[in-house]
């Protein structure tokens, strides 16, 4: 097993609510609760879960793009929630992210050249005449032409904005990389050609990724482990292949079930879920999927399942009072 | 099986005129709508999916926009030759839309029954207590919990899948004979995309409306459809059965869509069969095959002329000199 890299504990992110001329608290968005993991060195860890599921959220807290509420961010021996002002510089030159939409994480009114360089700069790495061959080598390295470099965002189509998202990305040298819906907005002939970019970036400078997104396929396609979020925590976690196989939590295993298939002959075997996501700002006692579960008893209204290992086996966890009793036939 | 044919859309050319000059995103597109069948338009961003569904309902811009050419033939007549007017009564009540964002498409400022009653006090000159109960079971049929108290709500204050289903509502209250759906469980998670693909299949059933579904989604296709057309570029560049479709493509950029999907086999060891390149620009089309630049079958013939859609079955055509030479070998 190789080592851990990162390793959050007990992470929460709750954004205030506030209302009236006193902006008085009047409650809490639950986004990330209570959420625990490792992420081990080389790997791609998926995270996946529908909107407002907290995803997006647990990613930027991850680089302190918000302050966790409460937990423990560990990297490289550190925890980067204490991190003051340098610490945490240097942590970023590390932990890079992608965006969804490169348009509105690339600045409009810089160069490609500029926007790649920027990051070099900022951490005063190099000359400029270096900085300037890493540029180059970098267009050249996500399969953008050199003349790049004198464009501007606007002169290029989604996935090739999307390179240069990338290029900024690995411009660091960095050891993870966050990927928050990195392909969710291409076209599928596009997006087929981004993430054979990521895997073979992965492969070449030993990256490591979260992975994050809603699309099932995808993240089945390039995770090694998977994460699954509801409501602001992990409902199951297990490798790809475990998770997609046997899918423990009721939770997973709608989701699956809901996924239409490019196969005609298997229409109709989708397993419908009633109702809707309930509000984070007032989440359900309890198991926070109660609401929508098929299986739930009274034990599921009061207390919250911890997630913990599904018998007999130390990789594959789920949050569910009933996952044993449930996947017995299994 | 001969199945009637309710709506034909024949050779429609659309042209866009726009400072850098003008585009044809629709260039010479012919298909057919079966009654009580859902009929699938799929393609990436720009080829021209959506520009075909506004121009059944009429709703080319006409400040810049044209139809250049064709027929859309609809219970006997040509729907372009319809005047406004015309056009305005048959919209909503004969032939019916939803759209990708019910956001943008629903009025923030009126509640949801003032919306869907407006349908009926339109098309069917109703007093306002009969539209309301109208209105009300309709929203039943949709199944939106506590209807009642949803009718004086507004859009905001419903999810994305409760809104969509009051899009459903309001396109289907006259009993449409065509429903145009347009990218409509796009912007929806998957648990509550299926509740609404659910949703729409059952009241398919129930009414016997015949739908258009436009979406770049083949996982969704294959779901839904009956009938598949493969646009790119502004070209129909394949059609057949989704059976046809699915298990065998004919044109390379059909099995390049279909490669490009991550299946349940792949692992990351293996590279995507991605499809190389990009879609040409509207404004710089390729000379003959618009895909060639991007085919790994292109050849010289390819760069001349532009292939027509040839028959491989009774159902499927295709659009490709090199599968046709292929196939007849």
């Amino acid at each position: 097993m190789s080592k851990v890299l990162l390793e959050a504990q007990d992470l929460s992110k709750h954004f205030p609510i506030r209302a009236g001329i006193l902006k008085r608290e009047v409650g809490r968005v639950h986004a990330v609760n209570h959420v625990n993991f490792e992420l081990f060195e080389g790997e791609t860890l998926g995270v996946v879960g529908e909107s407002g599921c907290g995803k997006s959220t647990l990613g930027r807290t991850l680089v302190r793009l918000y302050e966790p509420t409460t937990g423990t961010i560990h990297f490289d021996g550190k925890d980067l929630t204490q991190a003051d002002k340098f610490d945490l510089k240097k942590m970023r030159r590390d932990i890079q992210m992608i965006f969804q939409d490169p348009y509105a994480s690339l600045n409009p009114r810089m160069s490609v050249g500029k926007i790649l360089e920027e990051p070099l700069a900022l951490h005063d790495i190099g000359t400029p005449k270096e900085r300037q061959e890493r540029v180059q080598q970098l267009l050249d390295r996500v399969g953008l032409p050199q003349d790049a470099i004198w464009r501007y965002p606007h002169e290029f189509s989604g996935g090739q904005r999307q390179r240069i998202g990338i290029a900024r990305a690995i411009a660091l040298n960095p050891k993870i990389i966050i990927c928050d819906e990195a392909v969710s907005a291409l076209d599928v002939s596009i997006q087929a050609q981004v993430l054979n970019l990521l895997v073979e970036l992965q492969k070449e400078l030993g990256l490591t990724y979260i992975f994050i997104s809603h699309d099932l396929a995808v993240v089945r396609y390039i995770s090694d482990r998977v994460a699954v979020m509801y409501l602001g925590e992990i409902v199951e976690m297990a490798s790809s292949e475990d998770l997609y196989a046997t899918p423990r939590h009721p939770y997973t295993q709608a989701l699956l079930s809901a996924l239409p298939v490019p196969d005609p002959t298997k229409r109709g075997t989708t397993k419908i879920l009633a109702g809707d996501v309930p509000s984070p700002s007032n989440p359900p006692p309890g198991c926070a999927f109660h609401t929508r579960c098929p299986h739930k008893t009274d034990a599921c209204m009061q207390d919250n399942p911890a997630l913990k290992a599904f018998t007999n086996s130390s990789q594959h966890f789920v949050a569910c009072h009933h996952a044993e009793t449930l996947n017995q036939d299994n | 099986m001969a199945q009637e044919v309710l709506l034909n859309v024949e050779n429609l050319v659309v042209s866009f005129d726009t400072d850098r000059g003008k585009i044809t995103p629709v260039n010479g597109v012919s298909f057919q709508v079966k009654r009580g069948k859902t009929l699938a338009i799929v393609g990436e961003s720009g080829c021209g999916k959506s520009v075909t569904s506004l121009s059944i309902m009429g709703l080319i811009p006409g400040a810049n926009g044209k139809i250049e050419g064709g027929a859309i033939e609809y219970d006997g007549q040509d729907l372009l030759k319809f005047s406004g007017t015309q056009m305005r009564k048959l919209r909503g009540d004969k032939i019916a839309m939803i759209f990708q964002e019910p956001m943008t498409a629903l009025n923030p400022v009126y509640t949801i029954g003032n919306q869907i009653m407006e349908v009926y006090k339109l098309h069917r000159e109703m007093s306002k207590k009969e539209a309301f109960d109208h209105a009300l079971a309709m929203l039943e049929k949709v199944k939106i919990p506590d209807p009642k108290q949803r009718m004086r709500e507004y859009p905001h204050q419903l999810s994305g899948g409760m809104r969509q289903r009051v899009m459903i509502a309001m396109s289907l209250a006259c009993n449409p004979d065509v429903l145009i759906a347009d990218e409509p469980t796009t912007a929806l998670d998957v648990t509550i995309q299926a509740q609404v693909l659910d949703l729409m299949k059952d009241l398919q059933t129930d009414l016997g409306t015949s739908v258009i579904f436009i979406t770049h989604d083949l996982g969704v296709v294959a779901e839904v459809a009956d009938d598949v057309v493969v646009m790119y570029a502004g070209d129909i560049i394949e059609r057949g059965t989704v059976f046809d479709i699915f298990k065998d493509p004919k044109h390379p950029y059909t099995q390049g869509l279909l490669d490009s999907l991550p299946k349940s086999s792949d692992t990351k060891n293996e590279e995507l069969q991605a499809i190389k390149g990009m879609v040409p620009s509207l404004f710089d089309l390729p000379q003959g095959c618009r895909f060639k630049d991007r085919c790994a079958l292109a050849e010289e013939a390819c760069g001349e002329s532009s292939p027509e859609l040839e028959k491989f079955s009774d159902t499927h055509e295709a659009a490709c000199f090199v599968t046709s030479r292929n196939n007849a070998a």
